[in-house]
C-alpha cells in the first residue's frame, strides 16, 4: 500500500474511533442489521426447507416415473409399463440415497359409521420407512411388518372422523384396471400422527403386494421414487433416472415439476431473502450515510489543511471510504457472530405450536428449525459491503470538493 | 535567483452587494532566501497574495511564478503537488490532525510523498529536535500548549526542505515570549537551510525580524522596505 493511502487509511480508523459513542451506535445498528438479515432468513429458510421436505415426504421422493397419462388421471389403470421386480432391480443398482416403488391410487375407506376419500399406499415399508411422513416413534399400535402385511395404517384425524381405532376393521373401495370394483376389509393395525394434520386424514398405507392383489395388478407399481443427498441438487438423479427408464413409454419428472407450490418455493424464497436483506440494508443506509456526513462535517478545517498540504482530492475520498467499510466491518462480524450464536442456541427448533394452523395453512410443521445456508450469509454481508461503498460515495465526494481556504477558515 | 514572482495580479470579491478588490495590480518579486513580511490591516490583501503564491487561490488576472514556472495555470491536481513537494504552510490556527501525533503530523507531509517509514521517521524526529521538541512526539495536539503546537506546525512545513515557506499569522495566537522563540526559529531555520519565507502579519516583532518589509493596503502594495534584521 503506498503512503498516501497507508496514512487515508489510518486516519480513516483513528477517526472512527474519535466520537466513540456515536461509532458504537453505528455499530450496534450495522450489527443488529446484519443479525437480522442472516437470522430471520436462516428461520425463513428453515420454514420453507420444512414446508419442501414435508411436501416431498408425501409427494414423495425428489424424482419419480410414471406412466404418461398418471398426472393427469391418477388411477390404477395408469400403471408403469414395467414390471415392479425389473424396476427394483434398475433402481437398486443404481445406487441411489433411497428409492421405493409403490401404488398410490384414489380410495374410499368406511367405518362401521363414516365414510371418507383417501389415498391408498401400497408400499414397501422396509424401503420407506427411512422416509415415510408417519412418524413411527408416536405410533399407536404397529407399522406394516412387509408387503404382504394384511394390516393397514391410518392417520389419527382419519381415525376420529371414521370413529375408529387400532384392532377395527375398516373397508376399502377403489377400482381395478378393468374399471371394475373392488373392494376389501382390512384390519386397522396402527394409528399414525405425522407433522402436518391434513396428511393424517388423507393417507392410508398397506403392503405393496397386498395392494397389487387388492386392485389386481400382478406385479406392477403406479410410481417409482429416487431421493438424492439433497432436494436442491436433484438434476443428477433425475438424469440418472432418465438412463435406467431409457426406452419405456414412462415420464420422470423432479419433484417441483410435480408440485409447482413447492417448486415456486425456491426461487420465491431466493427473491424474499435478497428483497429482506436490501430492505434492512435501506434502513441502516440512511444511519450509515448521516455518521459519514457527520464525520466528515466535523473535520472540515483538517479536510482543508490535508488538501493545503497537497493531498489528493481522491485520498480524501479514500479516507471517508475506508472508514464506512471499517464500520460496515466491524459490524458485520458482530452481526454475523450474534447470527451464528443465535441459530446455534435454537439449532434443534423452536416450538411454533400456537400458530400450528397457519403453518399448516402454508404446509409448514409446528416446529421452526433455522438453517444457516452459506449463501445467504455470503449474500448478506456482501450486499451490506457493496451498497455500503456506494453509499459512502456521497459523502466521500463531498469532502474531497472542500476548497481549502473555505475548509481551513471553517469555525468548529 | 528569484523564489517567487507576481505580476500584476488582481483579485476581487463579492461580499453580499460589496465587490471586494483583495488584490489590486500586484506585482513583486521575492528572493531566493529571503526573509519577507507582508504587512497589512486586516482586509489588506496580504493573506490573499500569500494564498495566491501557495496555489490555494487563483487571481483573476496576472501571472505568478514560482522558481520561474508559471503556476496560475496549473490544473488542481497539478497545484496540489507543487503544495507537497516545494512549500511549507504555516497556519495561524496551527492546524495539526488531532488525531495524529506530533511526529505522526511531521511524517505526514512525507508519507503524502511517499517517503519510506524509517527516513521519515528520521526525518521527523530531527526536525523535533531542532525546532526544541524532543521527546515530544508521541504526544497528541491536544496534550500539546499552543506554542509547541506551533513548533510542531513548523515542523511539519519545513521537514521535506521546501523551497518556500508561506506563513499566515504565525504568532497571532501566541503569547509574546513564545512568539519570539517561533520567530527565532524562524530567523535560524531561514539562515541554516536557505529556506525562504514570506510571513503574513501585522505583529510588529515579527516585522523586525524581517529582511524586508512589504506593507499593503487594500489590495496593493504601498511600500516595500529593505532593512536590517533584528
Amino acid at each position: 500500500m503506498s503512503g498516501v493511502l497507508r496514512i487515508s487509511s489510518a486516519l480513516a480508523w483513528r477517526n472512527l474511533w474519535r466520537n466513540r459513542r456515536r461509532t458504537a451506535i453505528m455499530l450496534a445498528a450495522i450489527s443488529v442489521g446484519a443479525w437480522a438479515m442472516i437470522f430471520l432468513t436462516a428461520l425463513t429458510q428453515g420454514m420453507v426447507n420444512e414446508m419442501i421436505r414435508d411436501g416431498l415426504s408425501v409427494l414423495p421422493g425428489h424424482v419419480q416415473v410414471h406412466h404418461p397419462d398418471y398426472r393427469d388421471d391418477p388411477s390404477i389403470a395408469n400403471l408403469i409399463p414395467v414390471a415392479d421386480g425389473e424396476l427394483e432391480d434398475r433402481f437398486d443398482a443404481a445406487g441411489f440415497q433411497d428409492w421405493s416403488t409403490r401404488i398410490r391410487v384414489p380410495a374410499v375407506i368406511s367405518s362401521e359409521r363414516e365414510t371418507r376419500g383417501v389415498t391408498l399406499l401400497g408400499i414397501d415399508p422396509a424401503r420407506e420407512r427411512n422416509f415415510t411422513f408417519v412418524d413411527l416413534e408416536t405410533l399407536d399400535g404397529r407399522f406394516l411388518d412387509g408387503t404382504e402385511d394384511r394390516g393397514i395404517v391410518i392417520g389419527r384425524k382419519l381415525a376420529d372422523t371414521l370413529e375408529t381405532r387400532t384392532g377395527k376393521r375398516v373397508v376399502v373401495m377403489s377400482q381395478d384396471p378393468d374399471n371394475e370394483l373392488a373392494d376389501r376389509g382390512f384390519r386397522v393395525i396402527g394409528v399414525y400422527r405425522a407433522n402436518l394434520p391434513s396428511y393424517e386424514e388423507q393417507f392410508v398405507l398397506i403392503g405393496k403386494r397386498t395392494a397389487q392383489q387388492f386392485l389386481n395388478v400382478d406385479d406392477r407399481v403406479t410410481e417409482a421414487i429416487a431421493i438424492g443427498d439433497d432436494f436442491r441438487e436433484v438434476e443428477p438423479v433425475l438424469q440418472e433416472v432418465r438412463a435406467l427408464m431409457h426406452g419405456d413409454p414412462v415420464t420422470v419428472n423432479a419433484w417441483w415439476d410435480l408440485d409447482t407450490y413447492l417448486g415456486a418455493m425456491l426461487p420465491m424464497m431466493d427473491g424474499f431473502v435478497l428483497v429482506w436483506v436490501i430492505v434492512i440494508f435501506l434502513a441502516l443506509s440512511f444511519g450509515l450515510v448521516n455518521t459519514l456526513v457527520m464525520s466528515v462535517f466535523e473535520r472540515v478545517r483538517e479536510i482543508g489543511v490535508m488538501l493545503a498540504l497537497g493531498m489528493r482530492p481522491s485520498a480524501i475520498r479514500w479516507q471517508i471510504v475506508v472508514e464506512s467499510m471499517l464500520l460496515l466491518v466491524f459490524g458485520l462480524v458482530i452481526g454475523n457472530t450474534l447470527s451464528f450464536a443465535s441459530t446455534y442456541a435454537i439449532r434443534d427448533g423452536i416450538d411454533v405450536s400456537i400458530v400450528a394452523e397457519g403453518m399448516e395453512m402454508m404446509g409448514a410443521s409446528a416446529r421452526l428449525v433455522p438453517d444457516l445456508t452459506v449463501d445467504n450469509v455470503v449474500l448478506a454481508n456482501v450486499v451490506v459491503l457493496v451498497l455500503g461503498f456506494f453509499a459512502s460515495l456521497s459523502p466521500a465526494w463531498r469532502a474531497s470538493r472542500y476548497d481549502p481556504i473555505e475548509a481551513i477558515t471553517t469555525v468548529q | 535567483m528569484t523564489a517567487v514572482r507576481c505580476v500584476d495580479l488582481s483579485k476581487t470579491y463579492r461580499q453580499g452587494d460589496q465587490e471586494i478588490r483583495a488584490l489590486d495590480h500586484v506585482s513583486i518579486d521575492i528572493d531566493a532566501g529571503d526573509f519577507v513580511c507582508l504587512s497589512a490591516p486586516s482586509g489588506g490583501g496580504k493573506t490573499t497574495l500569500l494564498n495566491a503564491i501557495g496555489g490555494l487561490d487563483r487571481p483573476d488576472s496576472g501571472e505568478i511564478y514560482i522558481a520561474g514556472e508559471r503556476i496560475d495555470t496549473l490544473s488542481k491536481a497539478e497545484l496540489a503537488e507543487l503544495r507537497l513537494h516545494r512549500i511549507g504552510f504555516v497556519f495561524q490556527a496551527y492546524n495539526l490532525i488531532p488525531v495524529l501525533t506530533a511526529r505522526e503530523n511531521v511524517e505526514f507531509v512525507m508519507q503524502v510523498q511517499g517517503v519510506g517509514p524509517a527516513e521519515r521517521r528520521r526525518q521527523a524526529e530531527q526536525i523535533l529536535e531542532e525546532v526544541g521538541l524532543e521527546g515530544m512526539g508521541e504526544r497528541r495536539p491536544a496534550e500539546m500548549s499552543g506554542g509547541q503546537q506551533q513548533r510542531v506546525a513548523v515542523a511539519r512545513a519545513i521537514v521535506s526542505k521546501p523551497a518556500l515557506v508561506l506563513a499566515d499569522e504565525p504568532t497571532a495566537n501566541l503569547d509574546s515570549t513564545t512568539s519570539d522563540e517561533l520567530i527565532d526559529l524562524f530567523t535560524r531555520l531561514n539562515r541554516h537551510h536557505g529556506t525562504t519565507f514570506i510571513i503574513a502579519t501585522h505583529d510588529r516583532r515579527v516585522m523586525g525580524y524581517a529582511r524586508r518589509l512589504v506593507k499593503m493596503l487594500d489590495g496593493r502594495i504601498v511600500d516595500d522596505i529593505r532593512q536590517h534584521a533584528a
